[in-house]
């Protein structure tokens, strides 16, 4: 089932023609015309969609708790920051169909009833802001931006902001500083941007994916989006895969499909790279927790891990993951963990915002002490050490950011624990190139 | 509305904060503050250090809050009970925040200016282990001069953001602010401008530690050996309101008056606190309060009417000395990683 790249191959579809042929902007005319505002969003609610940006926030139920004081403009902002490790789906949508983006700002935007609504690009991704752009001025052409859209008395103006050049300003309260033109930090919340967003006024921010699904959900009913999943995970959901699979890249799946599925079936990623064995998944980008081989596809129950927000995170942190933004990155036997952690916990080094010490501080500290465990220089007490850090900080800050620092370290021990023993036990081997631990009897053991 | 700290109620006013009330009740409950700064408008909520644990949200619901909250910024509701020194995972939260903020500090209190009045020391003595886990080199600055009137030593600073959002407030543009991010971020001025404005010179008393000091006064004494008195004089900027500091005859310093945590209720001008610095300038009131338990009460106006409030016994007991030898023998000389 796919809905949101159905079309994506077609040739020309980034053009408002192309677009349109293939049914494109009926949700616009559907919406303005025929549904009020309410409307659209009791059908986000009844879809079950949930918000791809990471946390999985029912998208209906953060549109419901937008606050509406009269005389007080409320902006929709399109989170298109996308910084994470693995993760790179909406980069791809947005560079093929720029329209899917733009016809969902639109419902979107009509739904909550803001007036002005604003594109925050990453900002490296400067050629994709160039494809928005011309396709924005595309829809202005055609009367669908700009005032009395298609006579329907509804304006919108849409806006791209290209973004800060940091990771941290897809926070969302970040990249409201930054799209305010301030240094890019989280705020404290309470408030929260349904309250007090953009300007101090109430704002609502989502994914890119997450806006982009609303115009099929309006087009087809929210129930017929809901069918389609399991469970609380309704609907579709794209899939960056990155890593020792046979074919990385893009994938729209419906939810609820098995994780062995997914990385071994001809559809999908078609299997691990020939001659070698699958060994660890980090299944949502880099921020959620490493699983090896047997617990990304069976959880402890024995039941097969299906992609979905409840299985993945089955078994909690202890045995389970997060279906997070859907950055999946798959690594092989000849995948070293403690250096695979190391650059993620440098990542998170460089991009801490710094405000709060136990993230400013304990990022830079496990960045180093993660260093010296590499480099032949580790202790057997950092691995306890790095494991304490990691405690302190999480949940200890503003933003999430901190818990995304955390995590990984955390998990990478916790079910790699005998790789980073090694490295402190024999640096001499460890530091050879290419050296990697391998453990007796494990399923990826060659 | 009720609010119950540490096994202590009291009644306070709607919007009051966590640590607003904690004060009230008195300094045995009151969290420690390294960045709220309560004259300073969105001060607050970063560094962590008065995180503390909410088990019950309010009368109305009584579940406890899932995370530590930072008190500084979490505002009460009727019914609330929090818990501070009494709950471990706050304590052993604290630790955290002080070793971390200690992580890249270079502890260099025997040449630094703030020494005795320094909100990282009282913070790290009553709330830190003594002894460092870390072996790591620092990450250093290179101190920059911000003018005339103010030093800035960055490897000091915590990153509080007083000194900036004082500067959006109190003074007519700010010209220094954050940059970079992380630990890497740091206080500066864009493309090393002095600091020019006439009320410039506050952000050295919002500053927490000894990384914004007045240059005036630089080596020039140790706190505890000056003698505060407050005095006042008409200016035509500022309320004229000021504290100064003497060496015997001498006025060494000038500076806006602190309340009993260490907060600036009516910030000076540059006039009074660098260029007011004769007897003549001034009508003197008084000898400044000196909260008792700080080093600057020592050797002061009869010092047998004060007594410090830890007797020498109790506080021989409760000396904590900070060892911070970094051991990195354990690196190989030739192998000593960058
Ligand atoms: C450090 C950090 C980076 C984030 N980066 C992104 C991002 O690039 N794109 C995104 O959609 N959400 C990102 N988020 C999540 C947003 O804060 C926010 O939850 C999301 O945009 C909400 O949209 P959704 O409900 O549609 O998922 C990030 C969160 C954190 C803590
Ligand atoms: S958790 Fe890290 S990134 Fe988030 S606000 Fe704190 S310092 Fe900044
Ligand atoms: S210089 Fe001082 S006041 Fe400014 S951020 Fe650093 S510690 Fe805070
Ligand atoms: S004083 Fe509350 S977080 Fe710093």
């Amino acid at each position: 089932m796919k809905i949101l790249t159905q079309y994506i191959d077609v040739p020309g579809i980034e053009t408002i023609d192309v677009y349109r042929k293939h049914g494109g902007y009926a949700a616009v005319e559907k919406a303005l015309k025929t549904m009020s505002p309410d409307e659209v969003t009791e059908e986000v609610k009844k879809s079950g969609l949930r918000g791809r940006g990471g946390a999985g926030f029912p998208v209906g139920m953060k549109w419901s708790f937008l606050a509406k004081p009269e005389g007080v403009p409320r902006y929709l902002v399109c989170n298109a920051d996308e910084s994470e490790p693995g993760t790179f789906k909406d980069h791809y949508l947005m560079m093929k169909s720029p329209h899917t983006l733009i016809e969902g700002m639109i419902v979107s935007s009509y739904a909550l009833g803001a007036k002005s609504s604003y594109i925050y690009v990453r900002g490296e991704l400067m050629y994709v802001i160039h494809i928005l752009e011309k396709a924005i001025q595309e829809a202005y052409n055609k009367g669908l931006l700009g005032k009395n859209i298609l006579g329907s008395g509804y304006d919108l103006d849409l806006y791209v902001q290209p973004g800060g050049g940091a990771y941290i300003c897809g926070e969302e309260t970040a990249l409201l500083e930054s799209l305010e033109g301030k240094r890019g930090n989280p705020r404290n919340k309470p408030p929260f941007p349904a309250v007090k967003g953009l300007y101090q006024c109430p704002t609502v921010v989502n994914n890119v994916e997450s806006i982009a699904a609303t115009s099929w959900i309006v087009m087809n009913g929210g129930d017929e989006y809901a069918k389609i999943g399991i469970g609380r995970s309704t609907g579709s959901k794209l899939i960056s895969v990155s890593g020792h699979v046979r074919k990385p890249g893009v994938y729209e799946i419906p939810l609820g499909i098995t994780v062995e599925d997914f990385i071994f079936a001809d559809e999908w990623c078609g299997g691990i790279r020939a001659g070698h064995k699958l060994k660890a998944v980090v299944a949502g980008g880099s921020s959620v927790p490493i699983l090896p081989a047997e617990l990304i596809l069976k959880t402890t129950n024995g039941e097969k891990r299906l992609m979905t927000y409840e299985s993945l995170s089955d078994g909690g942190f202890a045995t389970g993951t997060m279906l997070g933004s859907g950055g999946f990155i798959v690594m092989d036997e000849t995948t070293c963990i403690v250096h695979n952690t190391l650059t993620f916990g440098r990542f998170y080094h460089h991009e801490s915002c710094g405000q709060c010490s136990p993230c400013r501080e304990g990022t830079g500290w496990m960045d180093k002490i993660l260093y010296r465990i590499e480099h032949g220089q580790g202790r057997q007490e950092d691995i306890d050490l790095l494991v304490d850090v990691s405690k302190k900080i999480e949940g200890n800050t503003i933003c999430p950011l901190g818990d995304a620092a955390a995590w990984p370290v955390a998990a990478a021990i916790r079910h790699f624990r005998d790789e980073f023993e090694w490295h402190v036990k024999h640096p001499e081997k460890a530091t050879q190139p290419g050296a990697v631990f391998m453990r007796e009897g494990a399923s990826w053991a060659v | 509305m009720k609010v119950t700290i540490d096994n202590i109620t009291i009644d306070v006013e709607p919007g009051t904060t966590i640590l607003q009330a904690a004060r009230k009740i008195g300094p045995q409950v009151a969290p420690p503050a390294m960045c709220y700064y309560e004259p300073i408008k969105g001060s607050g909520g970063k560094c962590r250090a008065c995180l503390v644990k909410v088990t019950a949200g309010s009368e109305r619901d009584p579940r406890p809050m899932p995370k530590l909250v930072p008190s500084c910024i979490t505002q009460v509701q009727d019914g609330m009970v929090v818990e501070n020194t009494t709950n471990p995972q706050v304590l052993e939260a604290r630790k955290g925040v002080v070793e971390f903020l200690l992580l890249n500090h270079p502890l260099d209190c025997p040449i630094c200016d703030q020494a005795g009045e320094c909100h990282l020391q009282d913070f790290a003595f009553e709330h830190g282990v003594s002894k460092t886990r870390t072996v790591e080199e620092r990450n250093t600055f290179e101190p920059q001069d911000l003018g005339p009137y103010i030093q800035l030593h960055m490897n000091r600073c915590v990153l509080c953001y007083r000194c900036v959002y004082t500067a959006d407030q109190v003074t007519d543009g700010r010209v220094h602010g954050v940059m970079h991010r992380g630990d890497h971020a740091e206080i500066s001025t864009y493309i090393e401008k002095a600091i020019d404005n006439d009320f410039s010179g506050n952000v050295i008393d919002v500053c927490p530690v000894g990384a914004l000091t007045d240059k005036t006064y630089r080596f020039k004494n140790r706190v505890w050996f000056t003698k505060p008195v407050d005095a006042h004089c008409s200016c035509d900027k500022c309320s004229g309101n000021v504290t100064l500091w003497y060496r015997g005859e001498e006025v060494i310093r000038v500076t806006a008056r602190k309340n009993e945590w260490g907060e600036v209720k009516e910030f000076i001008c540059n006039t009074c606190r660098f260029e007011r610095k004769k007897t003549s300038d001034w009508v003197i009131e008084g000898p400044m309060k000196v909260a008792r338990h700080s080093v600057i009460s020592a050797n002061k106006y009869g010092a047998n009417a004060i007594k410090p409030a830890h007797p020498l016994k109790q506080a021989a007991e409760q000396y904590k000395q900070i060892d911070d030898t970094r051991d990195r023998s354990f690196l190989e000389p030739q192998k000593q990683l960058k």
